[in-house]
C-alpha cells in the first residue's frame, strides 16, 4: 500500500471529494494564496501546504481565498451550507476561532435544533491544533472540548495518515457541521493510505494497541506519544492497550469502557488543560458507568492550567511528555 | 414600474398582516400567553414588504430578532408563526425556536437571529450559493442600526465585495439598538455611506413608504440577478414600541412618539393608493376583515395547540449522530 504523509492524505481527501461533488468547495484565508498579487495565484495552498495544487485543478470559483475575516468565513460557509454547497472552511490556527465563534456554536451548530429539524448544515471547518511549534499562545492551543460540549457540533481528531484521509472523507459527505482538527506535528508523518476513497465512521474508536494491564485514552497528536510510552512499557512486561477514540463528538463510550472492563486500569492523554477537558469527561464516563471495572483510581496527563508559553523548555515541560505520561501508568499500576 | 391592482392589494394584506400580527403579539405576551422575549415590527411594515416583495421563494432572507414581519414578508405561514412564538407543537420549528428563531427553509427564510449582526455573514453564505449555482438569485441580509456596529457586519460587507457575492444588505435604521439612539451609537453619519465605503452602491430610501422601499430594493435586485454584486439599503423607519414588548420607552420624548406614528406607513400607504384611484377604501377595508379574522384564528389555534411532546427534547440536534 502506497505511503502518504498525513498532509498528503488530507489533501487527497479534498481532491477526490471535489472531483466527485461539485458542490464542495473550500474557502479560508490563503487556501489558494497569491490573489491579487504581482505573480501566479494559487501557489501557496495554505500555509502548511494542506491544500496545494487545489486551486490549479478547481479553480477560483472551488478555492475561494477569502480576507482576514473569520466570521464571515464561518457564516459564508454555514450560509452556503444550508442553501445546498458542502464547503469546507478553514480556520487556519484554532486560536483563531475566538473571533468567529459565534457563527460556529450560536449559528451553524443550532441550525437544525433551533428550526425544528428542517435545516441542514453540511459544512467542515479545518483548523490547526497543537504545541510544539515555539508558536506562543495564540498559535498553539488544542480546543478540542471547547467544540465538544456544543450539541451540534461534531469534533473529529485524526492521529494518523489512514485516519486523517477516512475521516476527512466522512466529514464532507456527513450532514452536520463538522469541526476537523488537523494536527501541526503530523503533518508530516507517514503511514500506509490506499489511493481509493474511503470513509470511517465518527464515533468509532481505534483500538491503536492492544494490552492487558492498563488502558491509555490519547486524543489526536498525544496518541503516538501513548503508543511511544506503551512500547516502553512492553520492556519491563507491562502490557497497555491505546484507544484512538478518532472522534470526540460522538464519542465512542463502549470501546473505553469495554478496555477498562479488560484491564481495570485508566489514564487519559490529552493536549489540553485539565479542567472541564476530555480528561475529566472521560473520568466522569468511566467513574459512571464503569466504576466496578476499575482497580485504581483513573489519572489524567495533561498540560497545566497555563497558556502555551513560548520558550522551548517551558514548552516541552508544558506537553504530555513521555516521562509524565509513564510516571502516571507506573501511579496506576502500582495501586 | 406600475403595480397591479392585485400587487397592491398584496402588498396591503402583507402589510396589515404585520400590524394585526403584532398588535396581538403584543396583546397575547402581557396576558401571559407568549413565554420569554418579544419584539414587535410596528411601524417597520412597509421596510419588510417593501424589500420582500419581488423576492421568490428561492431568494434567501436572514433576519433579526425583530424578525416576525420580515417573516411575515416573505410568505411565512401566520398561524404556524404564531404556534412557534407560543411554543407548540405544530409551530413552524416544533416550538424549539420561539420569536427569535422562527425559519422556514421553503420559503428561503433563513431565521430570525437572536445575536445581532449574526444575519449578514450568514447571508453571503445563501448569496454565495446563488452565484456558483448561477441562479440569479440573491440573499438580503436584514439589519438594524444596532448591526451595522457590529464586526461581523463589516466583515460579512467587505466579504460581499471581495467574493462578488449577490448579497443585499437590508439596513432597517428604526432610530434604537435597543435603548440606545443610533445617532449616538453609529459613528458615521450614515449607514448607506458606511456600506458605501466598503466598495458597493448604497443608498438610503424612506422606511415608511412601500413604494421607495420597493424601487430602491428593485435596484438592489438588478445588480444582484446581474450578478453584478452585493448592495445596501439604509431603510430610515420607526419602531412604534419600544425595544421590546413592555419596554416602557422613558427614554423617548412623546413628541417623538406621536412623530412615530404621524409618519405610519400603513395610512400612507392607503391614503396614496386610493387619491389615484387605484383602490378603493373598500378593498383595503375587505383586506383588514379577512387579515383580522386570519390572526383570530391563528391565535386560536395557538391557545388550543399542545405543548411540544417532551420526546421532541433531544430530536434534531443533529442529522445523524
Amino acid at each position: 500500500m502506497p505511503r502518504k504523509s498525513y498532509r498528503q492524505a488530507i489533501n487527497e481527501a479534498l481532491r477526490q471529494e471535489m472531483r466527485r461533488d461539485p458542490n464542495v468547495i473550500i474557502l479560508g484565508e490563503d487556501v489558494a494564496g497569491g490573489q491579487g498579487a504581482s505573480g501566479e495565484a494559487g501557489g501557496v495552498g495554505g500555509v502548511f501546504g494542506v491544500t496545494g495544487g487545489l486551486y490549479k485543478e478547481f479553480g477560483p470559483e472551488r478555492v475561494l481565498d477569502t480576507p482576514i475575516s473569520e466570521s464571515a468565513i464561518i457564516g459564508a460557509a454555514s450560509g452556503a451550507a444550508v442553501t445546498g454547497m458542502r464547503p469546507v472552511a478553514e480556520i487556519m490556527f484554532v486560536d483563531f476561532v475566538g473571533v468567529c465563534f459565534d457563527q460556529i456554536y450560536n449559528q451553524a451548530a443550532k441550525f437544525r435544533y433551533m428550526f425544528g429539524g428542517k435545516a441542514k448544515t453540511p459544512m467542515v471547518i479545518r483548523t490547526m491544533i497543537g504545541a510544539g511549534f515555539r508558536a506562543g499562545a495564540q498559535h498553539s492551543q488544542t480546543l478540542h472540548p471547547l467544540f465538544t460540549m456544543v450539541p451540534g457540533l461534531k469534533v473529529v481528531m485524526p492521529s494518523n495518515a489512514y485516519d486523517a484521509k477516512g475521516l476527512m472523507i466522512q466529514a464532507i459527505r456527513d450532514d452536520d457541521p463538522v469541526v476537523f482538527m488537523e494536527s501541526k506535528v503530523l503533518y508530516d508523518t507517514e503511514g500506509e493510505v490506499p489511493d481509493e476513497a474511503y470513509r470511517i465512521p465518527f464515533g468509532e474508536a481505534r483500538v491503536a494497541r492492544e494490552g492487558r494491564d492498563l488502558t491509555f485514552v490519547a486524543f489526536g497528536p498525544m496518541v503516538p506519544r501513548a503508543l511511544a510510552v506503551a512500547e516502553a512499557l512492553a520492556k519491563d512486561g507491562v502490557s497497555v492497550e491505546v484507544i484512538d477514540p478518532r472522534t470526540t463528538s460522538p464519542l465512542d463510550e463502549d470501546a473505553i469502557l469495554e478496555s477498562v472492563e479488560k484491564t481495570g486500569r485508566l489514564v487519559v492523554i490529552d493536549e489540553s488543560p485539565p479542567r472541564c477537558s476530555m480528561a475529566s469527561d472521560i473520568a466522569g464516563l468511566v467513574s459512571d458507568k464503569g466504576f466496578k471495572f476499575l482497580k485504581a483510581p483513573i489519572k489524567a496527563v495533561t498540560c497545566p492550567h497555563t497558556p502555551v508559553p513560548f520558550a522551548p523548555n517551558l514548552e516541552d515541560e508544558f506537553l504530555p511528555n513521555p516521562r509524565r505520561i509513564e510516571a502516571a501508568a507506573r501511579a496506576v499500576l502500582a495501586s | 414600474m406600475q403595480l397591479s391592482r392585485e400587487d397592491l392589494k398584496r402588498a396591503y394584506e402583507r402589510m396589515f398582516t404585520i400590524r394585526a400580527f403584532e398588535e396581538r403579539v403584543d396583546k397575547e405576551f402581557a396576558l401571559g400567553n407568549i413565554p420569554g422575549f418579544a419584539h414587535v415590527y410596528l411601524g417597520q411594515e412597509a421596510a419588510g414588504v417593501g424589500v420582500c416583495f419581488d423576492l421568490t421563494d428561492d431568494d434567501y432572507i436572514g433576519s433579526t430578532h425583530r424578525g416576525h414581519g420580515h417573516c411575515i414578508a416573505k410568505g411565512c405561514d401566520v398561524k404556524g408563526m404564531m404556534l412557534e412564538i407560543m411554543g407548540k407543537a405544530g409551530g413552524l420549528c416544533g416550538g424549539k425556536g420561539g420569536s427569535m428563531h422562527i425559519a422556514d427553509m421553503t420559503k428561503g427564510m433563513l431565521g430570525a437571529n437572536a445575536i445581532v449582526g449574526g444575519s449578514p455573514p450568514i447571508a453571503v453564505g445563501a448569496a454565495l450559493t446563488q452565484k456558483l449555482k448561477k441562479t440569479g438569485r440573491v440573499a438580503v441580509a436584514f439589519s438594524g442600526d444596532g448591526a451595522s456596529n457590529q464586526g461581523t457586519t463589516f466583515e460579512a460587507l467587505n466579504m460581499a465585495v471581495v467574493l462578488g457575492a449577490p448579497a443585499i444588505f437590508a439596513f432597517e435604521n428604526n432610530g434604537y439598538g435597543e435603548h440606545t439612539a443610533a445617532s449616538y451609537a453609529v459613528g458615521a453619519p450614515s449607514i448607506a455611506e458606511r456600506a458605501r465605503s466598503f466598495g458597493m452602491p448604497a443608498e438610503v430610501v424612506d422606511g415608511s413608504d412601500f413604494f421607495a422601499v420597493r424601487e430602491a430594493m428593485g435596484r438592489a435586485l438588478e445588480r444582484g440577478r446581474a450578478g453584478e454584486g452585493p448592495y445596501a439599503l439604509e431603510i430610515v423607519c420607526s419602531r412604534f414600541l419600544g425595544h421590546f414588548v413592555g419596554d416602557p420607552q422613558a427614554y423617548r420624548l412623546p413628541e417623538e412618539l406621536a412623530q412615530a406614528r404621524a409618519n405610519d406607513p400603513l395610512p400612507r400607504f392607503r391614503k396614496g393608493v386610493t387619491e389615484t384611484g387605484l383602490l378603493e377604501d373598500a378593498d383595503l377595508d375587505a383586506i383588514e376583515a379577512q387579515v383580522l379574522a386570519l390572526i383570530e384564528e391563528a391565535v386560536a389555534a395557538g391557545l388550543a395547540a399542545p405543548q411540544p411532546a417532551l420526546s421532541t427534547l433531544e430530536q434534531d440536534v443533529y442529522v445523524r449522530y
